[in-house]
């Protein structure tokens, strides 16, 4: 469990978070969702510890994360598994040295054994016969499973995906987000997903923050996320027209 | 006010490069491959340059020696000489920031705007450390290899050079190079080539660390690192030489 308690982040004059707070529950996926500007990304950097906050707390369990120095909060980063946008997989390395490099510099597993769990998370992300190519020589759908195989190499506590299916087609970003939800549910961790996919808010959205302005606006889940009478909500929620028509039928 | 910041920021970030590696084993790869990117991929460049350096340093003096009061040799002294002093490690340095410091700034610099570094970052790894450590210590070590590798070439390529015009014979130019000869100049040259080759790497390193924006700014970072770098080298070669020499 991540509880998010009263944080606020300005840059400059600029406040990008609002006294925010809220529970990323275990075995859940959580998604924090809002138009771009929201400040959806500066809270998972708050929580990811890319960003200290200005106010407020950021828990893990019973450990107060933001109240701890740089070299502290490793410990904790050594929990977690983050899916950046792009990928963020090293140029330099193949798919296998990719997903292997935790493993490299946080375990004492021999080589055989660093290979079969390379395998396993490169077998449980659909991601076989990849292992010797060059993140360049494969496509943006896999890319994001590779990162998702490395995030989880370590069996994090916590899962942390930063707009996980931008730049992928509908079929493929559909397979992404049910990985992300199986392995959620497989591992119990606590994931937390940034994102402005509505077709991932009604397929995953178990516990969802709708943040406006730099402000918790509304939470709830998928079931009645359709259903709320929110009116920034319902302007974020069918602003496109495939959308509109579902809700007009 | 912004230099004082930027001064801050690199003895900030140097202060965190020069921490223990998390891991060594994963220190010795980088460090190897680190060898061969910014070292042994550089040996060609070195080679051509330094070699027909000498050859030109060698036919200028020949024919700037009117005099029949100065001893041919002069040619393989100056020669020697030079390519000891001021060549090999000032000018070959100058050559690699453009090679190995563009080269720095822009692999970091990519790996910053892509969030390779956020992700070494929140992986718990410390990424100055692990990325900026690696390439000084490469530079350092390797660099003074490729200054002697110069310095060698250079005064190959000046006998090569009388061998070919007929301006000096082989035996006179080989018994200039061997005279007057001090060895402090090639501990003056070995201490300056440490220095630059420290701040090539480092400088270069840091432009490519603080990078913000996308590939506009890489390429910004990437001009900024060389001519940082050659200023720098410049002015430390002044410095230095001062300090050494007088």
């Amino acid at each position: 469990m991540i509880e998010v308690k009263n944080i606020s982040k300005s840059f400059a004059d600029q406040q990008v978070l609002k006294d925010i707070s809220f529970v990323f529950e275990k075995g859940k996926t959580n998604l924090i969702i809002g138009q771009s500007g929201s400040g959806k990304t500066v809270l998972m950097k708050c929580c990811i510890g890319l960003l200290d906050v200005d106010k407020g707390e950021i828990n893990f369990g019973k450990t107060c994360f933001s109240c701890f120095s740089e070299k502290e909060k490793r410990k904790i980063q050594k929990e977690m598994g983050v899916l950046f946008q792009g990928g963020a997989l090293f140029d330099s390395f193949t798919v296998e040295d990719n997903v292997m490099f935790p493993l490299n510099m946080f375990t004492k597993m021999s080589l055989e054994e660093k290979r079969e769990r390379v395998n396993t998370v490169l077998k449980r992300v659909n991601l076989l016969n990849a292992n010797k190519k060059f993140p360049a020589e494969i496509s943006g759908g896999m890319i994001k499973r590779v990162a998702i195989a490395r995030a989880i190499s370590l069996r994090p506590n916590y899962l942390f995906c930063d707009e996980p299916n931008s730049g992928l087609d509908p079929k493929t970003a559909e397979l992404i987000d049910e990985l992300i939800s199986d392995l959620t549910e497989e591992f119990q961790m606590t994931t937390v997903i940034n994102t402005h996919d509505m077709n991932s808010v009604i397929q995953i959205g178990q516990k969802i923050a709708f943040l406006h302005k730099g402000e918790l606006w509304w939470e709830g889940d998928k079931n009645v996320i359709l259903k709320t009478d929110n009116e920034e909500l319902n302007e974020f929620v069918f602003s496109t027209e495939l959308t509109r028509r579902i809700n007009r039928n | 006010m912004k230099i004082i910041q930027e001064i801050g920021a690199y003895v900030w970030l140097m202060f965190q490069a020069f921490k223990r590696p998390d891991k060594g084993k994963v220190f010795r790869r980088q460090l190897m491959m680190d060898f061969q990117d910014l070292g042994t991929n550089s040996i060609g460049i070195v080679a051509v340059i330094s070699l027909f350096t000498g050859a030109i340093i060698a036919i200028q003096m020949a024919y700037n020696i009117d005099s029949p009061l100065i001893p041919l040799k002069t040619i393989g002294f100056s020669t020697r000489q030079m390519m000891i002093v001021e060549f090999s490690p000032t000018i070959i340095s100058l050559i690699l920031a453009g090679k190995v410091g563009s080269s720095i700034a822009s692999e970091i610099g990519t790996m910053r705007v892509t969030e390779q570094i956020d992700a070494l970052k929140v992986m718990g790894i410390n990424p100055a450390n692990y990325l900026i450590l690696p390439k000084i210590t490469a530079s350092m070590i390797y660099n003074p290899v490729l200054i002697v590798f110069s310095i060698v070439l250079g005064i190959f390529g000046g006998w090569l050079a009388m061998l070919v015009t007929g301006l000096s014979s082989s035996v006179v130019y080989i018994e200039g190079v061997r005279s007057w000869y001090d060895p402090f100049t090639i501990t003056y040259a070995m201490i300056k080539t440490l220095v630059f080759a420290f701040i090539i790497a480092s400088v270069s390193g840091y432009k490519g660390f603080y990078v913000k924006g996308g590939s506009v700014e890489v390429g910004r970072a990437s001009t900024q690192a060389v001519v940082y770098s050659s200023i720098l080298i410049i002015v430390f070669d002044l410095i230095l030489t001062q300090m050494l020499l007088t």
